[in-house]
């Protein structure tokens, strides 16, 4: 049974991803765009002061894929697989967990997997190191960045790991809700003092400050260019939570269905001799 | 409308060491996507410092809120 689960979770995982994936290309693709007009624009800012200061002028290298691949093809397959992989780290969670956690039904369990999912492998790093449009981002701290995002999934995971396990423990003495209460607290105040110690993305880039580009100054310190456009890094980031967002509750709405026929195909005999 | 009452809610428990293979198999490959699709030629390469697999989900990349550039 195992095996049917799991499938369902990576069909869950895929229709999740392609509807994220629908409206990604509608509403959050002309925000890709604009950022890569806004770093185009900047960089041949950047290489007319250059060219003035006599200094030698960086060419860039060919495209590897074309716009139009990369801004419909790829964000497809992009969003798909990584709804596939999501779905089958769902369903594993889910085929492990059921029948363990007390009187929880089918869907109810797989909407709270799901919540969890998306709480720990996606918005809590995202509130330490929010989602950046392309062309925002220093280049010599994608090592650090890229590792500090993930130990902030996984130190994520395993935060909610022990919330839960001490919360189970609190359970007979104080009651399910208070021993849900406790451990939510436990949760948040793990997660925010390893926000707090962790170095935030301004903090990397050393003297700029920040991680998205600053106004383009000559050297009499007249701006030249205008700084990354506030509008578009806003409404980029809360496209991408929305993304998520689509993503996750697909998973939870199609897979609990779905796990509550496989779980009355498989349990028949046992649902017969009690109704 | 038939629905599974409270009392036996989830009644399978699947006996965990025996699905252990699938279930372990499923986890590495998911853990392989979400590394391609995430992190895959940005900080670190697999298949050498080329940028295909970078520059094709790139936009996805981004909107996942994978660090990138
Ligand atoms: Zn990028």
């Amino acid at each position: 049974m195992e095996r049917t689960l799991i499938l369902r979770g990576l069909l869950a995982g895929a229709l999740g991803g392609l509807l994220a994936f629908v409206f990604a290309r509608v509403f959050a693709e002309p925000l890709v765009q604009s950022a890569i007009d806004y770093e185009a624009g900047r960089d041949e800012a950047q290489a007319a002061l250059d060219k003035a200061a006599g200094l030698p002028v960086e060419t860039e290298g060919p495209e590897v894929f074309s716009r139009a691949v990369q801004g419909n093809l790829g964000i497809g397959v992009g969003m798909v697989l990584f709804g596939v992989a999501m779905g089958a780290l769902f369903a594993v969670v889910y085929t492990v967990l059921l029948g363990r956690t007390g009187r929880i039904r089918a869907r109810a369990l797989a909407t709270l997997i799901a919540g969890a999912g998306f709480l720990t492998l996606y918005l809590v790093p995202f509130l330490k190191y929010p989602a950046n449009p392309p062309a925002v981002g220093h280049p010599g701290t994608i090592g650090a960045r890229t590792g500090l995002y993930l130990l902030m999934v996984a130190a994520s995971v395993l935060f909610l790991v022990a919330a839960l396990l001490v919360g189970r423990r609190l359970a007979p003495r104080l009651g399910t809700w208070n021993a849900t209460l406790v451990a939510g607290a436990a949760f948040v105040v793990l997660s925010a003092i390893l926000m707090a110690v962790l170095p935030s993305l301004g903090e990397l880039s050393g003297a700029a400050g920040s991680e998205t580009p600053l106004p383009l100054r000559d050297p009499a310190g007249r701006i030249v260019y205008p700084g990354f456009p506030a509008d578009t890094l806003a409404e980029f980031r809360l496209y991408s939570v929305l993304a998520q967002v689509i993503l996750w509750t697909t998973i939870a709405l199609v897979f609990g269905p779905l796990a509550e026929r496989v779980l009355r195909r498989d349990a028949p005999v046992r649902a017969v001799a009690e109704a | 409308m038939t629905s599974i009452p409270a009392e036996r809610s989830t009644p399978v428990v699947l006996p965990v060491s025996k699905a252990v293979l699938w279930l372990g198999l499923t986890v590495l490959a998911a853990l392989l996507l979400y590394y391609f699709v995430g992190v895959d030629q940005g900080a670190v390469s697999v298949f050498g410092s080329d940028t295909h697999v970078h520059e094709f989900v790139h936009d996805a990349r981004h909107l996942l809120g994978f660090p990138c550039h």
